[in-house]
């Protein structure tokens, strides 16, 4: 019995610091290199659709973050009870929970932003970053580095949404966060807001734009022809 | 005298741009003007089966240039003529032509404006050549536009048309869509309110203070019909005299270059004779859209379905749309089966949208953009069914 224990315990790798340099690559990997929107290209939908308001695209992202912990964390604890034929639909039953928990607080606390993002809340259930973060890496690993997974994916995804969000609300609406900042001398003088701003396509094209940006800063996404 | 000039030329400003020179960064835009006064030295042999002609890029466009001529200057014309009409004012020919050009011109020149600088400043960064193909889209946004436009709006569209719709599908010839009509559609979307109603098509008739005489709407003829009101062609006659002629000559209120369908003919003569667009796609376009026409007669479930099909034919930007901007041989079928169907298609959902939806009279811009998403799958098809026809062809020779 001791044999075992003492097998065990040699077996068991040193302890790793809380942030070293592999963990730290979790955070900030997917702001950038491996950006779930503008590299893996996932979770384009909701980029689409709330990304009018900085507002919306604020709380979607928070929402998001919050069910990838939950979600990232209980798996992690529970991947060697779930049986592998099942796993997608455990993982799913998880994250429907969350997010009806998440959409029960929004429409308790800020019910109009609720209103808006409608059925958007919902879908977070069908956001494949959610789901591809949780087959990628909870599954197999430890429940520390998924927490830092599931935060470093839903910063990357947050932080593209609020990007887009601002660019459409600026020039779609001449606002940001609901308060006015193109000043009323640009409309006197001829300003107009544009309303292809408010359409979805250029939601669309302000993603491409954002990762033309990208690819042309960090030369290691250019793939070789 | 012109020896003179490419001499100093040659001699004393090229060396700077050359490999070495203090300017070498900028040879692109030298390049260009140059090639604008000068037949270059380095165009196409005449070698290769598949070569018919060694003329160059730019020659090509300056041609498609010169058939929107008359296009424009019957614009500028009908530019005065529409807003002295609407005020009720006489005018003469050469008021009507100054006040024209005072309006045409500076949307021209900011088209261009716009559109070059984009151009010249990726050819610089990307170090290749300035291409010639906003030669023509910078003549094309401007003729496709109301008049009232706001020019920085014509700006905001051209940059935004020749970056997005062009450059980041890797410049002239690589492009999808058409540049002149990404332009408008940008327009279109983003400041409906300049882009249809019945202001923004005469000069000054967004001016508060404009009062229209008696018996001028200032909507187009399109607007006009898809308000559905009974007897339109008589209410519309009742104002122009003779609908179909006047919407033939161009004596109506519209786009700038798109109203007569004659100026339009002469630049499709143009086009023709020089073999530059296709008379496969202008002819299955009419086509298409006559059939459109005689299927909504057939239905006639409302007035504008009424509408006679040939009047389909010089109303809205039909005209313009089908000879200029579907015959783009960048962004149209390449294939000649191709060339049929792409140009039926255009004709037919044109008139189908401009039907159909109220909100959008003006179909043919959608159904050309439409179709030139359409075009590499339809040349696809074409060519995927000749392999296949020549593979059985073989195969029973071989049997």
């Amino acid at each position: 019995m001791s044999e075992v224990a003492e097998a065990a315990e040699a077996v068991k790798e040193p302890k790793e610091p809380l942030f070293s340099k592999k963990n730290k690559k979790l955070l900030t990997d997917p702001l950038n290199d491996d950006n779930p929107i503008t590299i893996q290209v996932l979770g384009i939908c909701s980029a689409l659709a709330i990304t009018v308001q900085v507002k919306q695209a604020f709380v979607m992202a928070l929402s998001v973050l919050v069910v990838m912990i939950g979600a990232n964390l209980i798996v992690s604890w529970m991947r060697n009870l779930i049986p592998s034929r099942v796993r997608i639909i455990v993982q799913l039953v998880i994250v429907a929970a969350l997010v009806i928990l998440v959409d029960q607080v929004l429409k308790a606390f800020v019910y109009d932003v609720s209103k808006q993002l409608s059925v958007f809340v919902g879908l977070i259930i069908t956001n494949c970053i959610i789901m591809g973060r949780l087959e990628a890496f909870a599954l197999g690993n430890k429940a520390w580095p998924s927490f830092l997974d599931a935060i470093g994916n839903a910063a990357g995804y947050g932080w593209i949404l609020i990007a887009v969000a601002v660019v459409r609300e600026l020039f779609g609406s001449g606002k940001l966060w609901g308060y006015q900042v193109v000043p009323d001398a640009f409309y006197e003088f001829g300003y107009f807001n544009n309303g292809l701003m408010i359409l979805p396509p250029m939601a669309l094209i302000t993603v491409g734009i954002i990762i033309w940006i990208q690819r042309a800063k960090n030369t290691k996404l250019i793939e070789e022809h | 005298m012109s020896n003179a000039i490419h001499n100093f030329l040659e001699k004393n400003v090229k060396p700077n741009f050359d490999a070495g020179g203090k300017l070498e960064k900028y040879y692109p835009a030298y390049d260009a003007l140059e090639t604008f006064l000068f037949v270059p030295g380095h165009t196409t042999s005449g070698k290769g089966s598949h070569i018919r002609d060694g003329i160059d890029m730019k020659r090509t466009m300056i041609m498609v240039v010169l058939a929107m001529v008359p296009a424009l200057l019957f614009g500028i014309w009908n530019t005065g003529y529409q807003h002295f009409l609407a005020l009720g004012e006489t005018s003469t020919f050469m008021d009507n032509v100054l006040y024209g050009a005072l309006k045409v011109l500076p949307i021209v020149v900011v088209s261009y404006g716009a559109g070059l600088a984009v151009e010249f400043t990726f050819a610089i960064i990307n170090k290749h050549q300035v291409n010639e193909g906003f030669l023509v889209s910078g003549m094309l946004i401007p003729l496709c536009l109301p008049v009232e436009i706001p020019l920085w709006m014509v700006a905001a569209a051209t940059i935004f048309a020749v970056i997005i719709g062009k450059e980041v599908f890797g410049g002239t010839g690589m492009n999808i869509l058409n540049v002149a009509l990404t332009a408008r559609a940008f327009l279109f979307f983003a400041y409906p309110t300049w882009m249809s109603g019945d202001k923004v098509w005469i000069g000054g008739g967004t001016d508060q203070a404009v009062q229209y005489a008696d018996g001028s709407t200032g909507a187009t003829l399109l607007a006009q019909a898809t308000e559905k009101s009974s007897g339109f062609i008589n209410a519309a006659g009742a104002q122009y005299g003779d609908t179909f002629w006047d919407a033939f000559m161009g004596f109506i209120p519209g786009s700038i270059g798109e109203t007569s369908t004659f100026a339009i003919l002469i630049g499709a003569a143009i086009l023709l004779i020089t073999g530059i667009g296709s008379w496969k796609i202008m002819l299955s376009g009419v086509l298409g859209a006559y059939v459109m026409g005689l299927l909504f007669n057939m239905w006639g479930a409302n007035e504008f379905m009424m509408v006679p099909a040939h009047y389909h034919l010089v109303f809205g930007g039909f005209a313009f749309g089908i000879v200029f901007m579907a015959t783009d041989p960048v962004t149209a079928s390449q294939t000649a089966t191709g060339k049929y169907i792409y140009g039926f298609l255009i004709g037919f959902l044109g008139i189908m949208i401009r039907v159909f939806n109220p909100a959008y009279p003006e179909g043919i811009m959608l159904a050309i953009l439409f179709m030139n998403v359409m075009a590499p799958l339809i040349d696809h098809y074409v060519i995927q069914a000749n392999v296949k026809r020549r593979n059985k062809r073989l195969q029973t020779v071989a049997a």
